[in-house]
């Protein structure tokens, strides 16, 4: 299963190219901040799971926080509603730049199956740019992972 | 007590207020009711019978709504189904707030998204519809199919 | 003065996803309001354009942790309009199903209340002990969640000869793994403390606000519609609905933790009766759903999920009406957590389990009226467990 394709990232793509700064934000430790909107729940439990102790990723210094105003990561799943839409535009806000936005599961990338709702906002990307997709129906904690070190490893 | 017995009673109870009785299936059993006598009915099913109210499901057609009071109970394992009809013009009923807690949220549920109105409910504000939908818009009211 | 804290907004059920407003006087909650909306996908609406075999993967998603329950409250609408008899392999693939779900939700739920008082050594256990059922759920479904297991007439898949002793073998390492987890939570002292006498609700409560699951059992209300009005293979099999008395956190707890061992007794007893009968025969052919409308009920590891089908005749329902438990149990707050401190009330609130921490998402700080930053989730947590700490100390 492809577990990570990728868009162009788009948050600075210029100083990304010229300068590295990105690159030397995100260095060190990843700090995630977690939205779930409109969401089944499954990829909440995934996200959830990444840190328990098979899969662990606070090895790699990865911790979910509770405030993105300290994040680096700003995971999303779940489509989106009109009422949390405007939620999730406040919390865009109020994240550090530059801040990677990963849109997990197939909600977050296109709305999967409740993109036919009457309260559908648009998919993540409608709303906010995102960095990474990680598609599944839940992704796999594994796919989750290999999602955000892809990422991480591209030049 | 007996499914019989019970469906029995209630047909001897409420004679003239019960217009219609299916029994559907083996423990399921649908009253077509009046809705002036929607209260006396569930007072009777909740308070003497000790049934349990599961969920009230609304329904828009053509030219009617229906409501379908769905209570359990929960010893032989019956669902008595309550079918109420409701005109589209004038879409009102009484609400069973005042004799149990648990129809305050879907009574405010089907009338955002049915506009169907509830007497005497304490707190009649929108439940789910805030941000999402326009308050008159009612989303389910329209007997529309979206589209596919 | 009145101090409004708000709890969520985001809650992952179907429709109660929903901002609690905890309206506190001093320490104590005095009030408790809700908001609701933010997760609602129109799921009735969308199921009314499906198909009846494609609402399977609809009402799959409704809720990720009971994506057997709703399945399998659909199936029984479904099968009770078109009257189809169900082959009893099919039968006791499905309880294998729901059952395996229901442990994977208990340790689920015990870690996160874990979480809440501030043991996460509770929390990693129980969540490190729940990977191996999900291990089952991929052996025998092919994914960790959202099985796609349920069809009209019976299963997708079925449970072969050779996964039975692998399955089994998993389930008899969880059994001591499971005593223990619950040797170390059910003895602890401080846990006696934290949720003994906490988020009490009385039977008479239970009965006025129609609760289920159990929420409504730990207040000695034996309510279990696997007993109540059996449906799959539960009526043939031998186990007893658990019951405690109390009301209380703690009393949730028990029951939630001994439930897990009925369940892989019932699990066990499908899978003796699986190898007696022959395999492959897992499905009725249904040719067409006819005019009428079912109810269908499944024993959620919640509570009880209802489904009300309308079919007219055609290959699409008219109306499908949903009803997860969590919709009863979470009104009943206004009983719980009045009164309690606001510590407290946070365990309180997860004591129903209404899905899982809202309040670690917490994504709104500010108050809806005076747009004020008073208090967020993980401030809430982080009362609670320091509560914990001093209790801990005074031992």
């Amino acid at each position: 299963m492809d577990t990570n394709f990728q868009l162009p990232s788009s948050d600075f793509p210029q100083i990304k190219k010229t300068l590295g700064f990105k690159e030397h934000c995100f260095k060190k430790s990843l700090w995630l901040y977690h939205f779930g909107g409109a969401s089944c729940n499954n990829c909440d439990i995934e996200i959830l799971d990444c840190l328990t102790p098979r899969y662990d990723v606070e090895r790699f210094g990865m911790l979910l926080i509770g405030s993105v105003r300290h994040a680096d990561v700003l995971l999303v799943n779940g489509s989106i509603n009109t009422k949390c839409r405007d939620r999730l535009l406040e919390i865009y806000k109020q994240a550090p730049r530059p801040i990677v936005v990963v849109a997990i599961g197939a909600c977050g990338c296109t709305g999967g199956i409740f993109a036919e709702g009457n309260t559908f906002a648009g998919p993540v990307d409608k709303i906010i740019p995102v960095d990474v997709y990680i598609p599944g129906c839940p992704p796999k904690p594994e796919a989750i992972l290999a999602g955000i070190v892809n990422f991480l490893n591209k030049k | 007590m007996e499914n019989e017995e019970l469906i029995e009673l209630l047909q001897f109870k409420f004679k003239i207020n019960i217009e219609k009785v299916f029994i559907q299936y083996k423990n399921r059993v649908l009253m077509q009711i009046r809705q002036e006598k929607l209260m006396k009915i569930a007072t009777y099913l909740y308070k003497d019978q000790g049934l349990r109210f599961i969920i009230a499901s609304a329904m828009a057609s053509d030219d009617k709504f229906e409501i379908i009071y769905h209570f359990s109970n929960d010893k032989t394992g019956l669902i008595v189904n309550l079918q109420v009809f409701l005109p589209r013009e004038k879409p009102e009923i009484e609400s069973l707030v005042p004799l149990f807690v648990a129809a305050d949220w879907i009574e405010r549920e089907m009338h955002e998204l049915f506009g169907i109105r509830f007497l005497n409910h304490p707190n009649l504000v929108p439940l789910l519809s805030q941000g999402n939908w326009e308050p008159n818009a009612f989303p389910y009211a329209k007997n529309q199919k979206p589209k596919a | 003065m009145k101090t409004i804290i708000p709890v969520g907004p985001y809650h992952p059920l179907q429709e109660e996803p929903e901002l609690f407003k905890l309206f506190c006087d001093g320490e104590t909650v005095v009030d408790i309001e809700w908001e609701t909306g933010y997760n609602h996908r129109g799921i009735e609406k969308i199921n009314e354009s499906k198909t009846f075999e494609q609402i399977f993967f609809v009402v799959e998603r409704i809720c990720g942790i009971c994506s057997t329950s709703h399945p399998f409250a659909y199936a029984n609408a479904v099968e009770e309009i078109a009257n189809v008899n169900v082959p009893d392999r099919a039968k006791y693939i499905r309880c294998i199903i729901g059952e395996l779900e229901r442990l994977h939700s208990h340790l689920l739920w015990v870690g996160l209340a874990g979480h809440f008082i501030g043991y996460n050594t509770v929390f990693m256990w129980a969540w490190k002990y729940r990977e191996p059922v999900l291990d089952l759920f991929e052996i025998i479904t092919g994914n960790r969640n959202s099985y796609a297991m349920f069809k009209i007439g019976g299963v997708r898949r079925d449970i072969t000869a050779q996964q039975i002793p692998a399955i089994r073998k998993i389930l008899n390492a969880l059994k001591p793994k499971a005593d223990l987890l619950f040797g170390a939570v059910l003895d602890d002292p401080v846990i006696h403390m934290r949720t003994k006498g906490i988020g009490i609700l009385t039977k008479q409560d239970v009965i006025d606000y129609c609760a289920v699951g159990p929420t409504a059992r730990a207040s000695g209300l034996a309510i279990d519609i696997r007993k109540d009005d059996p449906y799959a293979a539960y009526g043939m099999l031998d186990w007893k609905v658990i019951t405690a008395q109390e009301g209380d956190v703690f009393a949730k707890a028990a029951v939630r933790f001994l439930e897990i061992y009925e369940s892989i007794k019932i699990i066990e007893q499908s899978l003796a009766a699986i190898e007696k009968l022959p395999e492959g025969d897992i499905s009725a052919i249904v040719k067409n759903i006819p005019v009428g409308m079912g109810c269908g009920r499944a024993e959620a590891p919640r509570g009880e999920v209802f489904h009300f089908v309308k079919s007219d005749g055609s290959n699409s329902p008219v109306r499908h009406k949903i009803r997860a438990p969590s919709y009863v149990n979470v009104a009943t707050f206004k009983k719980s957590c009045v009164g309690q401190s606001i510590s407290d009330a946070t365990l309180a609130l997860a004591a129903v389990d209404p899905c899982y921490c809202c309040t670690e998402r917490m994504a709104f700080a500010y108050d809806a009226y005076t747009k004020k930053k008073i208090m967020d989730g993980n401030d809430l947590i982080r009362h609670s467990q320091k509560r914990t700490e001093e209790l801990k100390r005074k031992l």
